[in-house]
């Protein structure tokens, strides 16, 4: 709602008690025996707890102890949630020495808030994540304001909870539902985390003042640690759950590459019955971990998304979208932007597929846990238009038609008549060339590439591709459109394959050359996620789709000038038989019960991983020499947020950087004297 | 002040016969459905009605004042004033005719009229017997009471009520809709053959309107969660034959009545929407509108015999105008039963019928077919009483148009006893 009434009332109205005035990082309020410190952090919209916070809290504490209250009550006086985390940027500084006496430090001053004689309340609205969770658990209550959520993120960051919430959080929930929010990264939204025993109120923001004093004066019951907590108590108990915990998590993070979940798994079974133990243990293993490549890396994954939210900024000024075509591509775009809150219209020419859209869409606010109501917004929103009524409507019209030259100026022809001025038009094509299409486009300064990657809702990049006349101010709008749907825009010029598809072919390509020589396709698959892929080569080609890899293959090799592998007969013989992958049900794989998960003891010729890998690693220097990305950490974040190139290895620039250029290119160099030049190592790698 | 008043546009989904479970759409959802495009198409922004009125007879609970939730759904903006109205089968016309007055009074320029409802919804309800029984057990304090209370159930308060079977009754004489077409027939001597072959030329028109695209302007696909496309209406029977129609038993009143489910109309779900817009807003949109709204009129008489309330409202319509029988260059006459249609016009033709009743000196004259429900009707396409009003004034633009006709009236009989008529001008 954006009219004038609750324009003038606010979006909220919150509960600071009398902490009204405006300090940093601690505002501090006392009335009726009651003292509330509200953080808020200087210079920011969101609430990080850095050093200077859990200082500040120190001071604060000292005084507390000598004049105690009734009650204590800590909030954010932020509108967005009570604290995202940690201070990542100050991880980098954390020397591994110095680390884990700053954190027996931090762990000393929530050690002092627990242990304060008086009732200590933690009221939550939005996010409480990381150290900001573990702030919350140092009270002795929580209060959830309805849409809080707990979680803690640290696993995606190579790291587990370093602030005390591995020895909190199992102390006071579940221990196994405790490890599986630590393990898995999740959040619990507030239902959750009140079934969990997270949070011991759930209320509005209206009644959090009638919450606390509910409290204080002992009306609020809660449960004690149940039978099953008390059981872990025993060493045995917890022996087995953590071997079979050490299992699942082996499937997903295998240890050799994400060394914390197993590590904090360690810490459990060996500490589980003794909190002071424990303790010591996680700020030893925190420590370490920091120094580990694999967290690094992940931090450095997090900063590239970072980087790519920043292209992201400003105004789309996108309120109208219009999709022409409700195929897999057009209609799940559809369905994400009416889910990210864009009017859509989709357009078809046959009502059949867009029934099937309008059925997708209703999933994936399924998928996406939306409301009943949230969900009947969603579908009002995305309009199936087989007339193109949404045509003149749309501020951006989006085309997923099939990559057919021919078929694509025809439906820009007729879109130019109908679609109004100033209207962007973005392609959706992932292997023709933009400046042969702009030419049909009715305006070719409105019109560039918007790359979607398959599927919508699970992949976050988006490639922003311009030509020669795209207007940059339309290529700034597009960007900030996908940050509108919540996805990472890549700025890329107009180039075979782009950026993304130049780089992923050749290795999809070399995987069906190894199958014509006798390597299986579950020992190529092995081989490429022993490195850390999520999935082999031959399983993402049948998830993409054959015949859009074939279609992308095609286009690539007469294009470019580098070979690229021979286009495999058995890849056409799929295609043609209409085995075109997952979407078909059979590709390379069997996909009818699921996604394979191919594993083989074999591991293939000695080649196998550089043969696969260093291909795409070498495209990436062509697309960098070239500018058709503009800096490696960008190529690295396309990489990895399109692909899930091994994010342990920060993305396929850092891993040439980190195993060195002359290395990368004498392997090529090796690589292309057995197999031919398709390897033939770039010009790039010599420039260092 | 009187200004001129327009039908610029409108749109309605297919109509899908109820299949004797609830159908995919709410009255809201159909509202919806056909609104989103009718509002995508039109040339403008859509907050800047000054009004939205939705007819609709049976509201489900949770969808209390359907024309604010649609509104609302429809993202006119939160400052939308919308208001429902309910007078049965007139309900959609009774939007079109609320509109049109404010407009022509000067205190509104635009305003989306339509009519919804989803038949197929109607709920069970409970016996008041039963909900007795549940009042004593709920204020039953002890376990004794309790106890007593509950024992106090007779099986058959468990028998639900068909809600759709009490709103088609009359609740004055206690006589269905159907029967009120029984005894017309037996008024003006309507026998079952002359019924049915109305019926069947009924199917045959919609079918042949069909397959000419000519609903292709007025009917906007509708789509499920399910995937499930509805383009066309699902009732329409294009093979009807006499055969066929002589097969069913009288649904009101056998063995020895005339009226079938055959020759009545169908229980159907939709929804139909026109956009009505005063000189101003026209000319300020740049809009080609399809028709003036000339005049409207409302009569009533006894329940019994509502089937004749097209008569007893169009005629003094007409003649308000200046218009006589062969002016009328088309008419819509909602077909709720075939029957009643062929009442009707037997009364028209009735010099003794239009003295008495209408105060004619003759007869009102005789409605050739050829320019009466020329693309089908309720029988064919069936009956969303809330919506049929909308769509027979929205048709009969529709067809002027095609056809080149310059006046038309659409009419409907109205349970309870009333009937309700619209005057459109080409323009």
């Amino acid at each position: 709602m954006t009219g004038p009434v609750l324009e003038h009332l606010g979006e909220m109205k919150m509960e600071l008690g009398p902490a009204h005035e405006t300090a940093h990082p601690w505002r501090r309020g006392e009335a009726d025996g009651i003292v509330w410190l509200a953080l808020d952090c200087e210079g920011t919209g969101t609430n990080t707890v850095s050093e200077a916070v859990i200082a500040a809290l120190e001071t604060e504490l000292e005084a507390l102890e000598q004049d105690t209250p009734r009650a204590l009550v800590i909030r954010s006086a932020k509108e967005n949630g009570f604290a995202a985390g940690a201070d990542i940027d100050s991880f980098a500084d954390l020397s591994d020495a110095g680390a884990a006496e700053l954190l027996r430090r931090g762990h000393a001053v929530l050690d002092r808030l627990t242990a304060l004689g008086c009732p200590t309340v933690a009221v939550v609205h939005g996010a409480a994540l990381g150290a900001g969770f573990e702030l919350a658990l140092a009270c002795d209550w929580r209060i959830a304001v309805d849409g809080a959520s707990f979680g803690f993120p640290e696993v995606n960051l190579g790291l587990h909870p370093g602030l005390g919430g591995t020895f909190r959080l199992t102390g006071l929930i579940d221990p196994l539902e405790a490890m599986t929010l630590m393990l898995t990264g999740k959040t619990a939204h507030t239902g959750k985390a009140k079934s969990l025993g997270i949070a011991d109120v759930v209320t509005e923001e209206r009644h959090v003042r009638a919450a606390i004093d509910a409290i204080i004066d002992g009306k609020v019951d809660r449960d004690g640690p149940g039978l099953k907590a008390r059981a872990f108590q025993v060493d045995q108990a917890r022996r087995l759950a953590a071997q079979r915990m050490h299992r699942e998590t082996e499937k997903k993070a295998p240890q050799e590459h994400y060394p914390a979940p197993h590590a904090l798994i360690d810490i459990w079974e060996e500490h589980g019955d003794d909190p002071d133990k424990m303790q010591s243990a996680e700020i030893e293993s925190f420590a370490h971990l920091l120094g580990t490549d694999t967290s690094r890396n992940l931090r450095r994954v997090f900063f590239l998304r970072q980087g790519l939210k920043e292209n992201a900024k400003g105004k789309d000024g996108i309120h109208y979208v219009h999709v022409i075509g409700a195929g897999e591509m057009g209609a799940e775009i559809a369905a994400w932007a009416a889910i990210r809150g864009k009017r859509v219209t989709l357009g078809d020419v046959d009502l059949k597929p867009l029934g099937k859209a309008v059925k997708a869409a209703s999933a994936l606010c399924k998928d996406t846990h939306l409301s009943a109501v949230e969900t009947r917004d969603v579908l009002d929103r995305l309009m199936p238009d087989p007339n193109g009524y949404g045509l003149k409507n749309a501020d951006l019209v989006i085309e997923a038609a099939p990559e057919d030259p021919d078929l694509k100026e025809k439906i820009y022809a007729d879109a130019g008549e109908r679609m109004k001025k100033g209207a962007i038009l973005a392609s959706n094509t992932s292997s023709l060339r933009l400046a042969d299409l702009a030419k049909g486009a009715p305006d070719p300064s409105c019109f560039a590439g918007l790359h979607f990657f398959n599927p919508v809702s699970k992949m976050q990049l988006v490639e922003v591709v311009r030509h020669d006349s795209t207007d940059p101010d339309v290529a700034e709008r597009l960007s900030a459109f996908c940050g509108t749907l919540d996805r990472l825009p890549v700025p890329v010029s107009d180039y075979p394959g782009f950026l993304v598809n130049r780089a992923l072919t050749p290795y999809l390509m070399e995987a069906m050359v190894l199958i014509d020589e006798g390597v299986s396709q579950e020992v190529i698959d092995t081989a490429a996620m022993r490195f850390g892929m999520p999935m082999g080569p031959v399983a993402l080609a049948d998830q993409v789709g054959l015949d859009i890899c074939l279609h992308v293959a095609e286009s690539l090799k007469g294009a470019l000038d580098k070979p690229m592998p021979e286009i495999s007969p058995r890849l056409r013989g799929k295609v043609e038989a209409g085995q075109t992958g997952k979407k078909a049900g059979q590709g390379f794989y069997d996909w009818s019960k699921g996604t394979p998960r191919p594993d083989s003891e074999d591991s293939g010729p000695g080649d196998l991983t550089d043969r696969l890998i260093l291909p795409m690693l070498d495209a990436c220097m062509e697309c960098l020499r070239k500018n058709v990305a503009r800096n490696a950490d960008e190529v690295d974040g396309a990489m990895i947020f399109a692909t899930g190139f091994a994010p342990f290895r920060g993305g396929p620039m850092h891993y040439a950087e980190a195993r060195g250029h002359d290395d990368i290119r004498t392997a090529l160099q090796a690589l292309a004297d057995r197999h031919g030049d398709r390897f033939a190592p770039d010009p790039g790698w010599t420039d260092d | 002040m009187t200004r001129p008043v327009y039908l610029v546009d409108g749109a309605r989904t297919p109509f899908l016969k109820a299949e004797g479970k609830p159908g995919p759409f709410t009255p809201v959802d159909l509202a919806v459905q056909c609104g989103r495009p009718l509002l995508a198409r039109q040339p403008f922004d859509r907050h800047i009605f000054d009004l939205v009125i939705l007819g609709c007879v049976n509201v489900i609970a949770d969808e209390m004042n359907p024309a604010r939730v649609a509104a609302l759904r429809l993202g006119m903006g939160e400052e939308m004033v919308a208001f429902t109205v309910q007078t049965n089968c007139g309900s959609g016309m009774q939007s079109i005719d609320t509109a049109f007055r404010y407009i022509q009074d000067g205190t509104h320029e635009m305003i989306l009229a339509g009519g919804t409802e989803a038949l197929s919804h109607a709920p069970l309800v409970l016996r008041q017997e039963a909900v007795e029984w549940m009042g004593a057990l709920r204020a039953a304090k002890s376990p004794m009471q309790r106890a007593k209370a509950a024992a106090g159930i007779k099986p058959h308060y468990l028998k639900p009520v068909v809600g759709l079977e009490r709103g088609l009754t009359d609740p004055i004489t206690e006589l269905n809709m159907g029967q009120t077409a029984e005894v017309l027939a037996h008024r003006f001597d309507i026998d079952r053959k002359t019924a049915d072959a109305y019926a069947m030329e009924s199917h045959h028109r919609l079918a042949h309107a069909q397959s000419e695209g000519w609903l292709n302007d007025e009917v906007m696909p509708a789509f499920d969660r399910d995937g499930a496309a509805y383009d066309h209406d699902t009732g329409v029977r294009p093979d009807s034959d006499m055969a066929g129609l002589a097969k069913p038993k009288p649904a009101f009143e056998p063995p020895f009545g005339k009226v079938t489910a055959g020759n009545a109309s169908q229980i159907t779900d939709g929804a139909s929407w026109v956009i009505v817009a005063s000189e101003e807003a026209v000319e300020a949109h740049g809009l080609t509108p399809m028709a003036r709204i000339v005049d409207s009129e409302w009569a009533a008489l006894d329940p019994s015999v509502m089937g004749l309330g097209p008569v007893l409202c169009s005629t003094p319509l007409a003649q308000r105008n200046g218009l006589g029988v062969a002016d009328v260059d088309l008419w819509e006459l909602n077909e709720a039963f075939a029957a009643q249609v062929l009442s009707c016009l037997a009364a028209w033709q009735d010099a003794d019928f239009c003295r008495d009743v209408l105060g004619l000196e003759e007869a009102f004259g005789q409605i050739d077919r050829d320019d009466l429900n020329v693309d089908g009707g309720a029988i064919s396409l069936g009956h969303p009483v809330g919506t049929s009003g909308n769509r027979i004034v929205l048709h009969l633009a529709n067809a002027m148009q095609r056809r080149g006709d310059v006046k038309g009236i659409a009419t409907e009989c109205i349970g309870g006893g009333l009937g309700g008529a619209m005057l459109l001008e080409a323009t």
